[in-house]
């Protein structure tokens, strides 16, 4: 069955979801708050007027990196592959930058935290920013922009 | 300086499942949404795995009447659905598309290739800034 799929990492990714799920949780009851990435980011480098206290927002910006390269460290390094052309990012973090603050989350906040609530909103910007990312790619292969 | 630790160690165990579970690389993120293509389905795990312990934290935090380590829980009241989530929704997905970054895998990439990751950062803030800048 996997075999359809020869990219997938089904173990390592349920995995890896259990620390991000035990992440949310240690947020929302330890500290009463959402852990949304965008909102957090925007407001430890002083973009946002409300949200989370700065120095809060601050820690979990500076730990999400730190446990990236923790993790790195104990499996001997993590494959990332970008694309050779900066552009991508560019545009690609223009949109996400404006769209998320603009919908009020991402994929932790809306994704993780709202869908796990039962939140109305997070389904529905969960269900559109997945439809859209996969209008997105089908749109980039045509083109022949993406492989 | 309590609540700094825990949020601190609350990003460090989101950055590690984030790195463990692949969805650090823009090229996976970018295999999950092309659905058309040579899929791959790991995020779908990566999602299931993340919701699970947190819908058992929803059902014990409506048995509390305070976060452990804070005065009071802050948490999103509005249920009401509009225009700027769906566009805000729409635009979000299109930035993921072409680049195969979020926020949070964006963020922990700065602890695995920081130069190679941040065009997106810097353009993500400014795109953040473009909002704050233009509503109200």
């Amino acid at each position: 069955m996997i075999s359809a799929f020869p990219h997938a990492m089904p173990l390592e990714g349920f995995l890896g979801g259990l620390l991000i799920g035990l992440s949310a949780a240690l947020m929302l009851l330890g500290l009463g708050r959402i852990a949304g990435v965008s909102g957090l980011a925007a407001r430890a480098v002083g973009i946002a007027d409300s949200g989370a206290p700065k120095d809060i927002a601050i820690a979990f910006v500076v730990g999400l990196p730190l446990g990236a390269l923790l993790i790195a460290a104990l499996v001997g390094g993590i494959p990332t592959t970008f694309a050779p052309s900066i552009w991508p990012l560019v545009i690609g973090g223009l949109l996400v930058g404006y769209g998320t603050r603009l919908g009020s989350g991402c994929t932790s906040g809306h994704g993780v935290c709202g869908l796990s609530r039962l939140s109305p909103r997070s389904i529905t910007a969960t269900l559109i920013f997945m439809g859209s990312g996969f209008a997105t790619v089908a749109a980039l292969r045509l083109f022949g922009l993406l492989s | 300086m309590t609540r700094a630790l825990i949020a601190l160690l609350s990003g460090a165990l989101f950055g590690a499942g984030l790195a463990f579970s692949g969805m650090a690389d823009p090229a996976r993120v970018q295999g999950f949404l092309n659905l058309l293509g040579v899929w791959d389905p790991t995020l779908a795990f990566v999602m299931g795995g993340a919701i699970l312990p947190m819908a058992a934290a929803w059902l014990w935090q409506k048995r509390l009447a305070k976060p452990f380590a804070d005065v009071q829980f802050e948490l999103p009241a509005t249920t009401k659905l509009d225009t700027k989530l769906a566009i805000g929704a729409v635009l979000f997905g299109v930035g993921w598309g072409i680049s195969g970054l979020c926020p949070g895998p964006a963020v922990a990439n700065l602890g695995l290739v920081p130069l190679q990751v941040m065009p997106f950062i810097l353009a993500m803030l400014a795109g953040m800034a473009v909002h704050r800048f233009t509503t109200r």
